[in-house]
């Protein structure tokens, strides 16, 4: 019996395959079928919803408040995804070129927060980046060391550092929301990267340099181009669970750095608005959708060129 | 010495008493179970061996579950009892639940234990004749303040909605409703006073202050207030208690212009299969006794007013657990505004974050 061709052999292929394909109809398909038609839903008490196919939900979110976060989602989202990019391809680079030996290890050291709950290792977050947090100590350390040596050359009536030390502020800022999206993300865009370096061909970069490139050129007109599917692949991968993420706004960022998952969250809780709270969930999977169209237009265009 | 047996655990604790997820207790063999109830309560809502004791006592085997928040027991029970035969919403839900024909009457003859009860309570504008729900706890929500940082004790709401004065180190809360709310105290107007004018100065008002505010605190605003990240937060009167007990340095008050009062309801949901043990529960949990031993372990205050003659001064006379009576006397019950102006405010607040 072969399985090298499901036509020759659709009962196995099925069997195979029914449980995965049952396993999405009812726990995928089924719920977000749910989620369609409440989007075309209206509340007609606080329990039931009915779906009269109004399109009023989709309307509101073209509302400016509603608008200004979804903005704020794509380019928080976007921000994040380009340093997780540009962090995890040299750290891919290491991984790949590393000895044989040491390689499981560095993957095991990369996968190991994984290990740990996000809830508890976004506390963890807040008590290093906290007012008081662990960096600002570290920081107010560096100042005290600094300013003593200083005073010790004589240059303490100067204050070349300021007065005291003013407490960064990391929480409540776009900025702390990226570090903690960033530092979720970081392990899902380093092993894409890393696997299509590892199926790389080494000889076409000892060509490059043989034939006179050097190190940049050969990594911008090689390297670049060869892994471009595994950057690719790492950025969507990225991305798409950055804009829908509502802990790390909601933790890192106090509450003064909504994005749009935050508000979808809401409709679902608080303000019991299930029908709105669909239209924008499905919403933002329509972006999504459209990003993935987007990347395989352009790989079939490539496909098409070469 | 004081009778705490231990420190108060907030039952809108996030972290808090975690552990206790999921923890079921189940009657010995021996019993012979004369049927069951199936309790669905807020996490360390309840005395240590209360469950156990009124097991041992009737008889009755009781299946315990519990939930984090108000809108996790609604989105539960919205689309049909999952089995439950005794619950414990907040004024507001119990709104809601009867608006949605949520819950079933109570019947008071079995329930003797009303007696126990302050009379105060036995006429709420949520629910008249407390014909669908009867007191659990109670109290408020106000400012915990870290002494030393603040001048004097900080009793309006405007250093948290219109000064300056403590920028950067203000947490409010992050519920739409709640934080509007307090606005509109702040304003003089009664909490419950939605008019679109009401809605947009409060949105105005949180909006200007927004930059000032240090975060929209989920339900951590008392661990914020113990690290040192703010001096001042909107929080429940539980929540403070807590970080009180844990650092000498909090405090708590109500505001003058008065805050929110809120109660926590016995009530019984539509669907309950039980619900002859569901009344045997509520009559053992309204027991002066057993309301003392819960009193003491929660440390909320009690509507129980036998319960209370049972209590100790050092419960009685903390202001954070019972506020002044001029407090208690310019402070309200929230009451549901319905689904029309609660989209005008969540709308409100989107704007807000989105600002």
């Amino acid at each position: 019996m072969s399985l090298e061709n499901y036509r020759q052999q659709p009962a196995v292929f099925a069997a195979f395959a029914a449980p995965t394909l049952i396993w999405l109809l009812l726990f995928f398909i089924a719920p977000l079928g749910i989620i369609w038609l409440y989007s075309f839903g209206e509340n007609v008490s606080l329990v039931d919803i009915e779906t009269t196919w109004t399109l009023d939900n989709y309307a509101r979110i073209f509302q400016p408040e509603v608008l200004v976060l979804l903005w704020r989602s794509l380019w928080i989202a976007g921000i994040s995804t380009l340093v997780c990019l540009v962090i995890a391809y040299p750290v891919a680079l290491v991984i790949a070129t590393a000895h044989p030996d040491k390689k499981p290890w560095l993957l095991l050291l990369i996968m190991l927060p994984f290990w740990t709950n996000l809830l508890i290792r976004t506390y963890a977050l807040l008590n290093i980046l906290g007012t008081r947090g662990r960096l600002n100590d570290v920081l107010g350390w560096l100042w005290e060391t600094t300013n003593t040596l200083l005073t010790k050359f004589g240059l303490g009536e100067f204050q070349l550092i300021g007065e005291s030390f003013t407490p960064l502020k990391f929480l409540g800022t776009p900025g702390g929301v990226i570090f903690g999206i960033v530092y979720v993300s970081l392990p899902f865009a380093i092993l894409p990267i890393y696997s299509s370096l590892e199926r790389l061909d080494k000889s076409y970069l000892e060509a490059s340099l043989d034939l006179g490139a050097g190190q940049w050129r050969t990594f911008y007109h090689v390297l670049l181009p060869l892994t471009a599917a595994g950057v690719v692949t790492a950025g969507i991968i990225t991305f798409i669970p950055a804009l829908g993420q509502f802990l790390t706004p909601d933790l890192l960022g106090r509450g003064q750095v909504d994005m749009i998952a935050n508000v979808i969250e809401r409709q679902f809780k608080r303000a019991n608005d299930w029908p709105f709270g669909s239209a924008l969930s499905l919403f933002l999977l329509y972006i999504t959708f459209v990003l993935l169209a987007v990347r395989s237009f352009y790989d079939a265009r490539k496909a098409h060129r070469s | 010495m004081t009778n705490r047996p231990r420190t108060p655990i907030s039952r809108r604790g996030f972290l808090a008493g975690s552990a206790a997820v999921g923890v079921s207790l189940t009657l010995p063999k021996a019993f012979a179970a004369d049927g069951k109830v199936n309790f669905y309560n807020w996490d360390t809502y309840i005395g240590e061996n209360t469950i156990a004791n009124f097991q041992k006592e009737s008889g009755i085997k009781v299946q315990y579950d519990l939930f984090a928040d108000n809108d996790e027991l609604f989105a539960k029970l919205k689309g049909g009892n999952p089995g439950y035969d005794l619950i414990v919403p907040t004024n507001d839900f119990v709104e809601r639940m009867l608006d949605a024909d949520m819950l079933l009457p109570l019947d008071h003859s079995k329930i003797p234990n009303i007696a126990n009860i302050d009379p105060l309570f036995m006429d709420r504008n949520f629910d008249p004749g407390r014909a669908y729900s009867l007191p659990y706890m109670w109290g408020t929500i106000g400012i915990g303040y870290r002494k030393s940082a603040v001048d004097g004790v900080p009793d309006s709401w405007s250093h948290l909605y219109t000064s300056d004065k403590y920028a950067g180190k203000i947490a409010m809360m992050s519920d739409a409703t709640t934080v509007m709310q307090m606005a509109l105290k702040h304003m003089g107007k009664s909490l419950n006073d939605w008019s679109d004018e009401n809605i947009a100065a409060a949105e105005a008002m949180i909006l200007k202050q927004k930059p000032n505010v240090a975060a929209f605190a989920g339900d951590n605003g008392q661990d914020l207030l113990l690290a040192g990240e703010v001096d001042l937060a909107m929080e429940w009167n539980g929540d403070i208690l807590q970080a009180m007990d844990e650092d000498d340095d909090i405090g708590y008050v109500v505001p003058k212009e008065g805050g929110l009062l809120w109660e926590d309801t016995l009530c019984v949901p539509k669907g309950a299969e039980n619900i002859e043990n569901a009344h045997a529960l509520i009559n053992y949990l309204l027991d002066a006794q057993v309301g003392a031993d819960i009193a003491d372990f929660v440390y909320y205050a009690t509507p129980n007013k036998a319960a209370k003659d049972l209590m100790s001064d050092d419960y009685l006379s903390n202001p954070a657990i019972f506020p002044p009576e001029s407090t208690t006397e310019s402070s309200e019950i929230s009451v549901f505004p319905g689904a029309e102006i609660t989209r005008k405010i969540e709308d409100a607040w989107t704007r807000i974050k989105a600002g």
